[in-house]
C-alpha cells in the first residue's frame, strides 16, 4: 500500500472494487478520464481527497486510489467545504450528479460555489435519477415520460451552467463523458483554476436514458450540434458548407450563416473571453440551448476572487497577530474576576 | 433575619441611612423589550458576584427582537437572586419588582408574594400606557393594600439629571434603565465600579457622560430620598476558596469547545446556523480565532454539521451547535458519523416545541430525539450539563470522548441554562485533563475498520498520511476492511458492534453516587439543567423533616453502571423533568422499575414550589 517511489501512473489511482455502474454507462468513461489526469496535477496522492453525495455517480469515490468520502444525498459540497476549509492544502473533488446537486442539494451547490472554496465539482447529468430506477430529474426535459411521470414531467428544468453562473462560479465549464481529450483538459483547467470549479459532464445513461446527448456524442453530428467553446476563438461551429456563428446582437442570440472564409468578427460574432468580471456575457453562453442552438462545450467563464478557506486562514492569522496565540488561562481569567480567600 | 452590619464603602456621599443585613434577596426587573432590562439584570449580576454573594439568574424575554411597546407581549424580565449561602435556583418568586410600565406590571405583579416591594416608574403610569397593557382601572390603588408599592418618577429625574448634554430626548430616555440600575446598587450596596468601567469602554462623549450620570443619579436618589428608610445588605456567600467569575451557559461552553482544542492540541471546526438560543456559542467562538478556531456560519443546519463531520474526516475536532428544529435536521448526517466512527460533538441547546414552539423557553423535550432520533440502530452518547458552568467540563468531557471512542457525542443543554449565570469557581487550567490524540500512520496492515481491543474504536486516519488512503461513506462496511459489504451476518455483526462500542463508554464513567441515605423510601432522579431546582426542593423537605435522596444523571447514554443498582434500592423512584416523562420512560424500560414523574412543559424552569408539591404526597403516603 506504501505510496509509489517512480511517477505515479493511472494504475496508482485504481482500487481494487469491483466497479458497479451498469455496462455501457457514462461513468467509466469519467473514471478513466479522471484517473488518466491525476498523476499529471502534482498533488501526491495521499493529498487527494474525492467527496460524493448519493446516486450512481457517487459511487465515484470507492473507485478511486485517494481518500474518499461517500456522504449523504446532497450534502458532498458541505462534507467538502469542512474538509478543505479545515485543511486548506489538500485537493479536494465533489462528485455529483444532476439529482443529487440540483435536487435535494442545491442549497448546498449554491452556496458552496458562491464560498469560492478552491475545489473541483464534477455535476455528472445524464438527466434523470439512475440509481432509484429511472425517475425524471430536475434536468429532465419538459414532457419526460418515466415511472413517476407516466403523463410526462410538468418541471420546467434547471440548466446546470446557468445555475451555478448565478451562484457567483468563478469557473464554469461543459464537456462530454465520450470526448476523453476534451474531458482531460477541461479536467486539468478545473484542476488549476484557484477557487471553486465547477464542470457539467453531459453523461449517457444507457439504461433509462439512452440517447438523450446522442448528437452531442456522435463526432458527426458534434459539429454541428456542439459549439466548441476557445478562450480567444470566434463563436463559430459547423463544417465547411455549414460553417455558422452565433451573435448577441441586441441581448439576443441568434445564428449567423458564415461562409467557409468569411471573418465572423465582421458579421457581429463575437472573440470568446472567459475573463469578463460581469457574468452577462456567460449567461448568454449558457442560454444557447438545443435544438435552436448549438450546445456550448469548454470554459464558460474562469475568473479569480478569494477563496473562502484562505480568507478564514488569514482571519486566524491575523487574530494570533493581534491578541498573540491563545491563552486559555487569560481566556478564563477575562473581565471581571473576584478572589474568595479560604 | 436582619441585623445591623457595617455598610461596605461606597461612591459618593458616606452613606448616613442604617444599613439592614439579609441573607438573601431576589429582585426582578421588568419593562419593555426595548427598556434594557437584560443589560440591567446583567450588570446588577456582574456587580452582585463581585460583592461575593452567591447567585443565580433567569432572563426571559420574548422571541420577538421589538414586540409591539407597552404591551404584554413585549414585556421583558430579568431576576436575579444573591445570597450569603449557597442557592440552586433564580428563586420562585422575587422579593423585588422593579416595574418599567404598566404592562411590565402586570404581566409580572402575579408572581409577587404579599407585602413584597414593587418599585414602579410612576411617569410610565398614564391612562393610555394603562389601557395599552390591560387595566381597565388604574391598578395603582389596589396594589397599594397589598405591596409595598414604591413610586418613582424614573424619566422625569433622569430627564433632570441628564439637563445640558446634547443628547436627543430619546437618547435620554434610553438610559433611564440605568438610573434604576444606580438606585439598586444603593438599596443593596452593590460596588458600582465594574458597570463604570464597562460604560467607559462603551460609550464615549456625552452618551458617556449620561449613563454615569444618570447612574450616580439614581444612587444618589436612594441616599436622598425618604421613599427608602434604609438600604440592605447581603454579605459574602461562604464558598470554596478561589477565582471566581459570572458566567452563563452559552458562555462557558463556548469555552469549553475553545478549551478542548487547547487540552488536546488540535484546531477546533465549529459549524453552525444561527438558531435561539445556540446563536452566542456560534459568536463567542468565533471571537477567538487566535486559539486556531475555525466557525463556519452555513446555509443551513444540514451543512453546518455536515461541514463539521467533513473536518472531523480530515483530523479537526468537529462540533456543531445548535437547538432543536435544527437538531431535528442534523440527525441523518449523525448517522453517517455513526456509520464512518468519526468524532463529533453536537450541541443541542433544547427550547420549548415542537416546531418553532418557544424559541426562548427552556425545555428538556429532546432526550428521547437525542437517543433514538435516528433512522435504525444509532447509537450516540448523550451527555447533559447540569449548571451554566457545568457545560465548560461537559464539553471537555464530550470531545474526550468522541475521540477516544470515535463516536459522535451529543451534549444536551437547555435554553435555561444557556442564559443564566452563576458565579463560576475558575478552574485550575494545569489541573484539567489532556488528551493526546494519536492518528493512525503505520501502513503496515492498516485496516480502516480494525478496532481498539478495549474501546473498540476504530483508527482516525486522514488525508495526508502516505499509505493510508482508503474510503468510507454511508454504505454497509466489511467489518475490519470498510469495503462495501451487501453480506447479511456481516451487516447484523457491525451493527452489534457499534452497539457494544457505544455500550462500553459506561466503563469509563464514574459511579451515581446518592445525595441522602444510599436505600429507602424515596430517589429523586434528575438530569440536565434542572439541578438547581431539585436540589433546593430536596433540601427544603429535608428542612420539613422528610427524609429522601437524589441523583442526578450526567451521563444519559450510556447510563453509569451502577444505576440499576442504586434504582432498586429505593421503593419510590420520581423524576421531575420539564417534558411529559421522558427519562422516566427509559428509567422503566431500561430497568422494568416503576418511577413517578413530575412534568411541567410551559416553558419556564420548575420552581423550587412545584417539585416539593410533586413530592410531598408521596412522602407524605409513606
Ligand atoms: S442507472 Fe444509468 S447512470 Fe446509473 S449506473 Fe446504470 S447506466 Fe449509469
Amino acid at each position: 500500500m506504501a505510496a509509489p517511489a517512480r511517477p505515479a501512473t493511472r494504475k496508482d489511482y485504481v482500487t481494487d472494487q469491483d466497479v458497479r455502474w451498469c455496462p455501457g454507462c457514462g461513468d467509466y468513461s469519467v473514471l478513466a478520464n479522471v484517473q488518466r489526469v491525476m498523476p499529471e496535477l502534482g498533488h501526491p496522492r495521499e493529498n487527494v481527497v474525492f467527496v460524493s453525495g448519493i446516486g450512481c455517480s457517487s459511487r465515484f469515490p470507492y473507485y478511486m486510489n485517494t481518500y474518499g468520502f461517500h456522504t449523504i444525498h446532497g450534502r458532498a459540497p458541505s462534507f467538502a467545504t469542512g474538509i478543505k476549509a479545515s485543511r486548506p492544502e489538500l485537493s479536494v473533488w465533489v462528485v455529483t450528479g444532476d439529482g443529487d446537486g440540483l435536487s435535494i442539494g442545491g442549497n448546498h451547490l449554491l452556496h458552496t460555489v458562491r464560498r469560492n472554496l478552491d475545489l473541483q465539482i464534477l455535476l455528472f447529468n445524464n438527466r434523470v435519477y439512475g440509481l432509484t430506477k429511472g425517475q425524471y430529474s430536475p434536468t429532465s426535459n419538459l414532457g419526460m415520460r418515466t415511472k413517476s411521470s407516466p403523463m410526462g414531467a410538468i418541471d420546467h428544468p434547471v440548466d446546470p451552467i446557468s445555475f451555478a453562473l448565478g451562484s457567483g462560479a468563478t469557473f464554469v465549464a461543459r464537456t462530454i463523458d465520450v470526448d476523453a481529450q476534451h474531458m482531460q483538459e477541461i479536467l486539468r483547467r478545473a484542476h488549476d483554476h484557484k477557487g471553486t470549479a465547477f464542470v457539467e459532464i453531459l453523461q449517457n445513461c444507457p439504461v433509462f436514458n439512452d440517447g438523450e446527448f446522442e448528437e452531442l456524442e456522435n463526432r458527426k453530428s458534434r459539429t454541428d450540434t456542439a459549439l466548441i467553446l476557445e478562450h480567444g476563438q470566434p463563436l463559430v461551429y459547423g463544417g465547411p458548407g455549414s460553417r455558422r456563428g452565433i451573435s448577441f446582437r441586441g441581448g439576443v442570440p441568434s445564428i449567423v450563416e458564415l461562409g467557409d472564409h468569411e471573418d465572423p468578427e465582421e458579421r457581429g460574432v463575437p472573440i470568446h473571453d472567459e475573463h469578463y468580471e460581469m457574468t452577462a456575457y456567460a449567461f448568454s453562453l449558457a442560454s444557447l440551448q438545443r435544438p435552436d442552438f448549438p450546445l456550448p462545450v469548454g470554459v464558460f467563464r474562469s475568473v479569480e476572487k478569494a477563496c473562502y478557506e484562505d480568507l478564514l486562514q488569514q482571519q486566524v492569522d491575523d487574530a494570533r497577530e493581534k491578541l498573540g496565540a491563545g491563552d486559555l488561562r487569560a481566556l478564563l481569567h477575562s473581565g471581571d474576576t473576584w478572589t474568595v480567600e479560604s | 433575619m436582619s441585623s445591623s452590619a457595617e455598610p461596605p464603602p461606597s461612591p459618593g456621599a458616606l452613606p448616613t441611612k442604617p444599613v439592614e443585613e439579609i441573607d438573601r434577596v431576589a429582585i426582578r426587573f421588568a419593562g419593555d423589550s426595548g427598556d434594557g432590562m437584560q443589560l440591567t439584570g446583567t450588570k446588577f449580576t456582574e456587580a452582585t458576584a463581585l460583592a461575593g454573594n452567591d447567585l443565580s439568574t433567569f432572563p426571559d424575554y420574548p422571541a420577538e427582537i421589538r414586540a409591539p411597546a407597552g404591551t404584554l407581549a413585549g414585556v421583558s424580565g430579568f431576576q436575579i437572586h444573591f445570597a450569603s449561602e449557597d442557592i440552586y435556583t433564580p428563586a420562585d418568586q422575587p422579593d423585588v419588582l422593579v416595574a418599567f410600565n404598566p404592562a411590565a406590571l402586570r404581566a409580572n405583579a402575579k408572581d409577587v408574594p404579599p407585602g413584597a416591594m414593587i418599585i414602579l416608574n410612576i411617569d410610565a403610569f398614564t391612562s393610555k400606557a394603562m389601557a395599552r397593557a390591560g387595566y381597565e382601572q388604574d391598578p395603582l390603588p389596589k396594589l397599594r393594600d397589598r405591596y409595598r408599592v414604591v413610586e418613582i418618577p424614573i424619566t422625569s429625574l433622569n430627564r433632570a439629571a441628564l439637563q445640558g448634554l446634547a443628547l436627543s430626548q430619546r437618547e435620554v430616555d434610553r438610559s433611564k434603565n440605568f438610573f434604576a440600575l444606580g438606585l439598586m446598587y444603593w438599596l443593596y450596596n452593590r460596588p458600582v465600579e465594574s458597570t463604570e468601567r464597562w460604560l467607559a469602554s462603551r460609550f464615549k462623549g456625552d452618551l458617556l457622560e449620561a449613563n454615569l450620570r444618570t447612574l450616580k443619579s439614581g444612587h444618589a436618589f436612594g441616599e436622598t430620598t425618604e421613599l427608602f428608610p434604609a438600604s440592605y445588605l447581603v454579605p459574602r456567600a461562604k464558598i470554596d476558596a478561589g477565582v471566581y467569575r459570572n458566567i452563563t451557559g452559552n458562555t462557558a461552553l463556548a469555552w469549553g469547545i475553545v478549551a478542548a482544542s487547547v487540552q488536546m492540541d488540535r484546531p477546533v471546526f465549529l459549524g453552525a446556523y444561527p438558531i435561539t438560543p445556540a446563536s452566542d456559542v456560534l459568536h463567542e467562538v468565533a471571537r477567538h480565532r487566535n486559539f486556531g478556531v475555525k466557525t463556519f456560519q452555513a446555509e443551513d443546519e444540514i451543512a453546518a454539521v455536515s461541514a463539521a463531520i467533513g473536518a472531523s474526516f480530515a483530523g479537526h475536532l468537529a462540533v456543531a451547535t445548535t437547538s432543536g428544529p435544527g437538531f431535528v435536521l442534523k440527525q441523518e448526517a449523525l448517522g453517517l458519523a455513526v456509520m464512518t466512527e468519526l468524532p463529533l460533538v453536537v450541541v443541542d441547546i433544547q427550547r420549548a416545541g415542537p416546531s418553532t414552539g418557544s424559541p426562548t423557553k427552556v425545555e428538556q423535550g429532546d432526550l428521547l430525539l437525542a437517543l433514538y432520533g435516528r433512522h435504525s440502530q444509532t447509537p450516540v452518547p448523550v451527555l447533559a450539563p447540569d449548571s451554566p458552568g457545568d457545560c465548560f467540563h461537559v464539553m471537555l468531557e464530550a470531545f474526550r470522548m468522541s475521540v477516544r471512542y470515535m463516536t459522535p457525542v451529543i451534549v444536551l443543554s437547555d435554553g435555561y441554562l444557556a442564559n443564566s449565570a452563576e458565579p463560576w469557581k475558575i478552574p485550575d487550567v494545569s489541573a484539567l485533563p489532556r488528551t493526546e490524540i494519536r492518528f493512525e500512520t503505520d501502513p503496515e496492515g492498516f485496516q480502516p475498520y480494525r478496532r481498539d481491543p478495549e474501546t473498540l474504536a476504530r483508527p482516525w486516519a486522514i488525508p495526508g498520511t502516505p499509505g493510508l488512503e482508503h474510503r468510507i461513506g454511508g454504505l454497509t462496511k466489511e467489518n475490519v476492511t470498510g469495503n462495501v459489504a451487501y453480506n447479511p451476518a456481516n451487516h447484523e455483526e457491525m451493527v452489534r458492534l457499534r452497539a457494544a462500542k457505544v455500550a462500553g463508554i459506561a466503563r469509563d464513567l464514574p459511579p451515581i453516587e446518592v445525595d441522602g441515605p444510599d436505600r429507602g423510601g424515596v430517589l429523586v432522579v434528575g438530569w440536565g439543567g434542572t439541578r438547581g431546582g431539585i436540589r433546593a426542593a430536596v433540601e427544603d423537605l429535608r428542612e420539613a423533616g422528610h427524609t429522601l435522596s437524589s441523583i442526578h444523571l450526567r451521563h444519559l447514554n450510556p447510563f453509569p453502571a451502577n444505576l440499576g443498582d442504586v434504582l432498586r434500592r429505593f421503593e419510590h423512584v420520581v423524576v421531575p423533568e420539564l417534558n411529559e416523562g421522558q427519562l422516566s420512560l427509559l428509567l422503566r424500560a431500561e430497568y422494568l422499575i416503576p418511577s413517578h414523574s413530575i412534568n411541567k412543559v410551559s416553558g419556564q424552569p420548575f420552581k423550587i414550589s412545584e417539585i416539593r408539591a410533586g413530592l410531598e404526597p408521596i412522602l407524605g403516603a409513606r
